[in-house]
Formats: C-alpha cells, sequence, structure tokens
C-alpha cells in the first residue's frame, strides 16, 4: 500500500497543508507580523534588539548602481552568503565558501564569476525570488563558521536546526542536513537529510531524505541515528524567545551552530514546512493540540521550555 | 475565533440562490437544461380575404389565445389598412380601410410552441345556459332521447360523453336519425346538453398537420365540469385533445366579423418546425420582453466575449479542487487556467504542441538572455518579444506548410507564456531540470483538465446560460476554502508516519 487513509493519519496526529493554513497560520499569525520574518533585515534587528545572537551583518545592497560594490564588502573574508530579505523556501541564497584572489567558489568547487554575482544581485533586487515579486534588498552575510561536531552529519554546508515554536512552546525539532543533491542549502525539498531531534534530549530520532526514511547520510555515510545536539538548551532558549521577539503564535525558527558565536539564529518562518513530521516519524497535532488546552497564566521563556521538555519528548 | 455559523449560512444561501435561480431559468423561461435540445414549432399563416364593395371596411379577426401554446413571433401584413390589436376579452386584430375596392388579402403570420399545458380552466362559473328551443316536430323525439341518456348518467361531463357516443352510433334510433336529418352533429349535441342546462359551448379550434394548405377552423363542443373546460370532438367521436390541435377562438366570440364587404373567408396553411428549444426560448423572452439578468440582451460581441469570461471560475474551480483537494504543484496559480482558456481557441493536441515548442524555443533564447546580464524587467520584456517572434515564426511555418491549426498558437497570452519562461528557466538553474518537468507537467496537467471542463458544451452552455452557476460554483470555492482535511497526495507522502504503528 502506498497510500494512507486519511483515518490512520488522523489517529497519527499528523498536520496537513489546509489544516495548518487554516487553523495554525491563519489563527495564530497575525498578519500585521508577518514582515517582521518575511523581511529578513527586519528579522535580524529584532533579534539584536532582543540580544538574540544572529550572523554578522557584511552590508545590504538596495540599489541596482551600489552592486558593484560588493567584492569590495567582501574584501577581507574567507566566504560570504548572499540572500534575498523577502525570499522564500531558500530560493535565492548564493554561499560563497571559499574567496580566493578576488575569486569565489561555491562549498562544491564550482566557481562564481563576478558577473554572476552581479545578476544574482540584480535578480533578487528586482524581486525574483521574494513573494509575490516585490522588489527586495539583498542582504551580504558573514559565513557561518560551522562547528566540527557535525563534520559528516553535512555534505558541503552547514546543517541547521528547525525548531516548531507553538505559542512559545518549542513543540518538534529537526536538524536538516545538507546533501550533494540540495546543493549545501538545507532545504529539504531541494533534498537535505532532515533528522528528527527529540525536544528534551537534542538527540536524534528518526531520518529521511525526500519524505523517505534514511538511516544514513546519502553523501558522507554517516550513521544518522546517534548524533546530540550541543547547545540544545541555548537553542530552545532562543527559538521560545523568538516568540516574544515576532509575536508569531505558529513558528519556525531555524537556526546554525557556529563554530566560535555558538547558536546563532538564521531566520524566522511563518509558514513552516510539514516534513519534520516525517523527519520526527510523528505527527505533531496532539503536541499543538496540547499547548492549545493549556490555561493559567503566561509563562516565562524558562518555563515553557522545561514544560516543553517535559511533556514533547521522545 | 469568531464563529463560522454566519459563513455556512451564507454558503448556504448562495447555493439556494444558484440553484433556484438556475430551476427558475430553466422552468419558467424554458430554457433547455441540456444544450442541442430541440423543440417543435408551428409556424401558421391565417389568410382573411373578402371582396370590397367600394366603401369602408372593418374586419376583426380573433387572434389565437390557447394555453396550449406559446407565440414565438406573429405579425400582420395588409397593406393600406390600419391595424389594432385589441386585448380585453379576446385578443382580436382589426383591421380597417377607407374604401375597399374588390378582392382583398390580409395576412396574420404566427410561430407558436407547444407548451403541454392542455386543460383550459376558469375561475369563473359559467352562468346557467338558456334553454334551447326545439322545433315543434323535434322536440318530443329530442327530450325522449335527453331524458334517457340524463338519467343513465352522473355529471356533465358522464352525460356528455354518453351523448356524443349516442350521436355516433352506427345503429341509431329513429328519433336520433330523424334529428341529425335537420342538424349537424355538432349543433345538435350543443342543443342537448343546453336542455339540461350543461354549461357549453362551440369554439372553434384548428387541426395542425405540417404543410397543410388552405385548412379551415373545425368546431368543437366545450362543456364546462368543476373549473375547467372539456372539448369534445363530435364529428370524430373524441373527447379530450392532443397537442396538434390549436384552439382558435373559445370565449364565445365569432372568429371573423367583416364590415362593408362581402364574400369573407378564412384560410389557414401551416408548417412544422424543428427549432432550438434555447434559440426558441430566447425568442420567447425578447417576445415577452421578459429579458431581465440574461446575457442575450447584450451586444453579440460582448456576448461571445462573455461566453469566454464566464469559463474562467469553471477552470478556477478545477484548480483549487486540484491544489486544495488533490494537492497538484502548479507554477504560477491560475497560469493553467489561462493556458486552458487558449487550448480551446488551439484545440487540446495543437495547443499542448504549440506550448511545448514555445516554451523549449524561449527557455533557449532566455539561457543566452541570462549571460547578458540584464535587470529582470527588461529581460522578462525581451522574453515577451522574443516570444512574439516565435509564435510568428511558428505560425508562418505552419502556413507556409498547410497546417492551420498551427496558425491557432497566436490565441497563448503571451505575457503568461513569457513568465511562464522566466520562472522554468530560474527553476531549471535552481533545482535543475527535474523540477521544471515536475513543476511544468503539473500545470499542463492541471491545463488540459481544466481544458476538458470548460470545453464541454455542457458546462458552456450551463455557464452562459444559468448565471445561478455562478453562485454554486462561488460557493464551491469558498467551501473548499475552509476544507482542513489531508489531501489526496499527503495520503502518500504522511504514508511512513502511520506505517510504523
Amino acid at each position: 500500500m502506498k497510500y494512507a487513509w486519511p483515518w490512520e493519519l488522523k489517529r497519527s496526529g499528523v498536520l496537513n497543508m489546509n489544516k495548518r493554513n487554516i487553523s495554525y497560520i491563519g489563527r495564530y499569525n497575525p498578519r500585521k507580523f508577518y514582515k517582521r520574518v518575511d523581511d529578513k533585515l527586519i528579522t535580524k534587528q529584532l533579534a539584536l534588539a532582543n540580544n538574540i545572537a544572529v550572523p554578522d551583518l557584511i552590508g545590504v545592497v538596495q540599489e541596482q548602481h551600489t552592486i558593484e560594490e560588493i567584492p569590495a564588502m567582501v574584501a577581507d573574508r574567507t566566504g560570504f552568503v548572499i540572500k534575498p530579505a523577502k525570499g522564500s523556501g531558500g530560493k535565492g541564497i548564493l554561499v560563497i565558501t571559499r574567496v580566493e584572489q578576488g575569486r569565489y567558489y561555491k562549498a562544491n568547487g564550482q566557481e562564481v564569476t563576478p558577473n554572476e554575482i552581479y545578476r544574482h544581485v540584480s535578480n533578487t533586487l528586482s524581486g525574483l525570488f521574494s513573494l509575490g515579486g516585490k522588489p527586495d534588498v539583498a542582504i551580504v552575510e558573514g559565513l557561518i563558521e560551522f562547528d566540527p561536531i557535525f563534520n559528516g552529519v553535512s555534505y558541503e554546508g552547514v546543517p541547521d536546526i528547525r525548531l516548531i515554536v507553538f505559542k512559545g512552546f518549542p513543540v518538534m525539532g529537526m536538524l536538516r542536513c545538507s546533501t550533494a543533491a540540495s546543493d549545501g542549502k538545507a532545504n529539504l525539498h531541494q533534498g537535505a537529510v532532515g533528522v528528527g531531534l527529540d525536544i528534551a534530549t537534542g538527540k536524534s530520532l528518526h531520518a529521511v531524505q525526500f519524505d523517505v526514511p534514511v538511516d544514513k547520510h546519502p553523501d558522507t555515510h554517516f550513521p544518522l541515528s546517534n548524533i546530540q545536539v550541543p547547545h540544545w538548551e541555548t537553542l530552545l532558549h532562543t527559538a521560545s524567545s523568538a516568540y516574544e521577539m515576532c509575536e508569531l503564535g505558529y513558528l519556525g525558527t531555524d537556526m546554525v551552530l557556529d563554530k566560535k558565536r555558538g547558536p546563532l539564529l538564521l531566520e524566522l518562518n511563518a509558514r513552516p514546512g510539514l516534513t519534520i513530521q516525517i523527519a520526527n516519524g510523528k505527527g505533531i497535532l496532539p503536541r499543538l493540540k496540547h499547548v492549545e488546552s493549556l490555561k493559567g497564566p503566561k509563562m516565562s521563556v524558562e518555563q515553557r521550555v522545561e514544560y516543553a521538555k517535559k511533556h514533547f519528548c521522545g | 475565533m469568531h464563529s463560522r455559523k454566519p459563513f455556512y449560512i451564507f454558503v448556504f444561501l448562495l447555493f439556494v440562490a444558484g440553484i433556484s435561480a438556475s430551476i427558475y431559468r430553466g422552468i419558467e423561461h424554458k430554457v433547455p437544461f441540456l444544450p442541442g435540445e430541440q423543440v417543435q414549432s408551428w409556424a401558421i399563416d391565417a389568410k382573411v380575404s373578402f371582396s370590397g364593395r367600394n366603401a369602408p371596411a372593418e374586419v376583426s379577426f380573433s387572434l389565437p389565445n390557447d394555453p396550449a401554446f406559446d407565440i414565438l413571433v406573429e405579425n400582420a401584413t395588409s397593406p393600406g389598412y390600419g391595424l389594432t390589436i385589441t386585448d380585453d376579452i379576446s385578443r382580436r386584430a382589426i383591421w380597417s380601410i377607407r374604401e375597399a375596392r374588390g378582392p382583398q388579402s390580409l395576412f396574420y403570420r404566427v410561430t407558436l410552441v407547444p407548451t403541454g399545458k392542455l386543460s383550459i380552466t376558469t375561475d369563473e362559473q359559467p352562468a346557467v345556459p338558456q334553454e334551447y328551443l326545439w322545433p315543434a316536430t323535434e322536440k318530443s323525439a329530442a327530450d325522449q332521447i335527453v331524458d334517457e341518456v340524463w338519467g343513465r348518467s352522473a355529471t356533465n361531463l358522464s352525460f356528455a360523453s354518453q351523448l356524443m357516443s349516442l350521436i355516433n352510433d352506427d345503429n341509431q334510433s329513429q328519433n336520433m336519425a330523424l334529428l341529425l336529418s335537420t342538424n349537424t352533429s355538432t349543433n345538435l349535441f350543443l342543443q342537448m346538453l343546453l336542455t339540461k342546462g350543461v354549461p357549453a359551448r362551440i369554439v372553434s379550434g384548428l387541426k395542425l398537420e405540417d404543410q397543410r394548405r388552405r385548412q379551415q377552423l373545425s368546431n368543437y363542443v366545450q362543456v364546462y365540469q368543476d373549473g375547467e373546460w372539456h372539448l369534445f370532438d363530435v364529428v370524430n367521436n373524441k373527447q379530450g385533445r392532443d397537442n396538434t390541435l390549436l384552439l382558435w377562438e373559445y370565449n364565445d366570440g365569432s372568429v371573423l366579423d367583416v364590415m362593408g364587404a362581402t364574400n369573407s373567408q378564412v384560410n389557414f396553411s401551416m408548417l412544422q418546425e424543428t427549432r432550438s428549444a434555447l434559440a426558441t426560448s430566447i425568442d420567447m423572452l425578447i417576445t415577452n420582453d421578459a429579458l431581465d439578468f440574461s446575457l442575450y440582451q447584450l451586444p453579440l460581441e460582448e456576448q461571445s466575449l462573455f461566453k469566454g469570461i464566464l469559463l474562467i471560475p469553471i477552470g478556477v474551480l478545477v484548480v483549487v479542487f486540484l491544489r486544495v483537494i488533490v494537492g497538484i504543484k502548479t507554477s504560477g496559480t491560475f497560469m493553467p487556467v489561462l493556458i486552458a482558456m487558449a487550448f480551446i481557441q488551439t484545440t487540446l493536441l495543437t495547443g499542448l504542441i504549440g506550448f511545448l515548442l514555445i516554451v523549449a524555443f524561449g527557455l533557449m533564447i532566455r539561457s543566452w538572455l541570462s549571460t547578458l546580464n540584464l535587470l529582470l524587467i527588461s529581460r522578462i520584456s525581451a522574453v515577451i518579444i522574443v516570444v512574439i517572434f516565435i509564435i510568428g515564426l511558428f505560425t508562418l511555418i505552419s502556413s507556409k506548410l498547410g497546417l492551420s491549426e498551427g496558425m491557432t498558437v497566436t490565441f497563448f497570452p503571451m505575457i503568461i507564456l513569457a513568465w511562464t519562461i522566466e520562472r522554468m528557466s530560474i527553476l531549471w538553474e535552481e533545482e535543475g531540470p527535474k523540477k521544471v518537468f515536475v513543476s511544468g507537467g503539473g500545470s499542463l496537467f492541471v491545463a488540459t483538465i481544466a481544458y476538458l471542463a470548460m470545453s464541454s458544451s455542457l458546462v458552456q452552455h450551463w455557464v452562459f446560460n444559468f448565471l445561478g452557476v455562478h453562485l454554486i460554483i462561488l460557493g464551491l470555492v469558498l467551501v473548499m476554502g475552509q476544507y482542513t482535511g489531508y489531501r489526496l497526495t499527503e495520503l502518500k507522502r504522511f504514508k511512513p508516519l502511520v506505517g510504523e504503528k
């Protein structure tokens, strides 16, 4: 049987796209706060104001005629990332991992000419990658030096940690590891591997690629069954406090671990995907309903994290 | 969280309004529910002729007013005559002229559509008729028969039908033979009814037969019982009527009154026509000035425009269904609808081939444009112009090769094509050709389904003639916007989540 019956999915508490859109995003994410997450520049500023660590900002390109200032901007860097401020689904993110004598190389060793960079930024400014094709700005960020603890977990890219935060409670988490198929990006629909994480401990539970369970990384053959994500407590706190920062009830937080700076908030997502359930081998709906049923006084970040660790493990 | 109740009431009202508006249109305006339905209609010419006496003449001619037939078109031709149509007790045409000289002909032509309402009812209780006074020679014979039949009958109707069968009996009694020797059977029948105070009257009817000319009206008798006038055809010994009998006059009036002329007579010729039921109902609405809320009152050009526009809700419905319930991904939300609209012009196969060719060529050119490092807006503009070149080229080539199908590619919306090419090309660069085929294939699949739905003649008939359908579609789209269940594709996607338990 390749198909599941709807009631089987319902029994397993699987959240689907339509229900997510109507009952969670539509109900808990007020439209007026969207720009706080849809515009990564605003997210960054809000995060800095709330003492949440983020990757360092090299510069912002807002006008077509300033595009050519990029090489000067990144002159003393070993790598950088250009991303559209209003991009979605990982579109339009250009990662340069190596800069040698004014030449730029992607993680897979492929050279990127300055012209290609200019075109990419020009497209970004024209709104090619933004939601609804609106004019955009390009953010140039420092490359994250990823924690060597993840060596082998990820291929040519930074693994990031996605936590779904519902009304401030971290309810489900996963580690997203880039693969050859995902071109160094950690987006699951582009072929990254998703590893479900135990909210209580930060240990891996289950892994998938392209919605199909796997137990080893497809490129590095690293076993994915026994990973322990470091700084787990900080990650939970960062994610949970993002709720106060952007006031969106149903939120996806993407974080990375930097070698020197520890967990950094990469971006927030008001429409987090559903594959996290497959990565965890578990439907998210019971946990969401649990949080919805909670009554009593408002909890602090610490209380929420403690509560989540107690109730949403395994 | 607001209450969902007003929403559901609103959607329910939309459905009710949509369905009842459609049913009203079908029943009351007789717009056929199926396309291509046909009805029979009758074209009847009445020719009134008389000889003038070089004096003023006035002709009063009764016009049909039979509930069994709807008048589609009627007109009267009468050069030199003044014409008024009165509508007080019965409908009559009155022709008048100051001086009628020699033989005169007046024409009245009417097209009738059978309605199937064969009974003639009345709210008024007719007055008890004056008793017929029999001549002394016939009185005893008549009384004998009437009393005998009266004794054997229960109601007006049974009395009348027994009388009729007696009149038409082959083994007639002497009494009956005597009465029939001086009276026509129809008159005798009427007189006998009146003797017992049964309300009855002579009416004039026209037997409708295809391609008959120089026909006359025949007399029939109507007998009243319980609010309804029942028809008796005494000559043919038949009770009741069918839809080939037109009652021309049944209000105790005369069919033709001519003043100031002689030798007046009226002849009928008739022709049966088969018409499209839709055209008939439209003509009927125009005649009755009842074109409210119909697109048929628009000029033809706007009508044909609307025929296309009103298909869009169907395409949109298909897209909403395939995205929300099935979960197919398309590139551009409503791009498939516009492609499907183009397919309607080009036909499906030509459309698909043309679309693929144009997009393939466009992608090639676009990949060259991408090396030029242009601003997005000018690159899209360049692609639009190139798409126009490609379309022009294909049209020219297919015209040279004598392929008329190829020329229909001009119907493709060029801006949409240009954007499709741009999106696909980005998708190709970002995620590889596989994604392009998946998303492009999804779009084409949705476009094909939308095309199949939109090109069905039943659908086209409904969306244009029953505007209530659009309210139903609106309701459906709103309801689907509330659907929180699993999409069909999600049943497969989330399958790993149930396998373990």
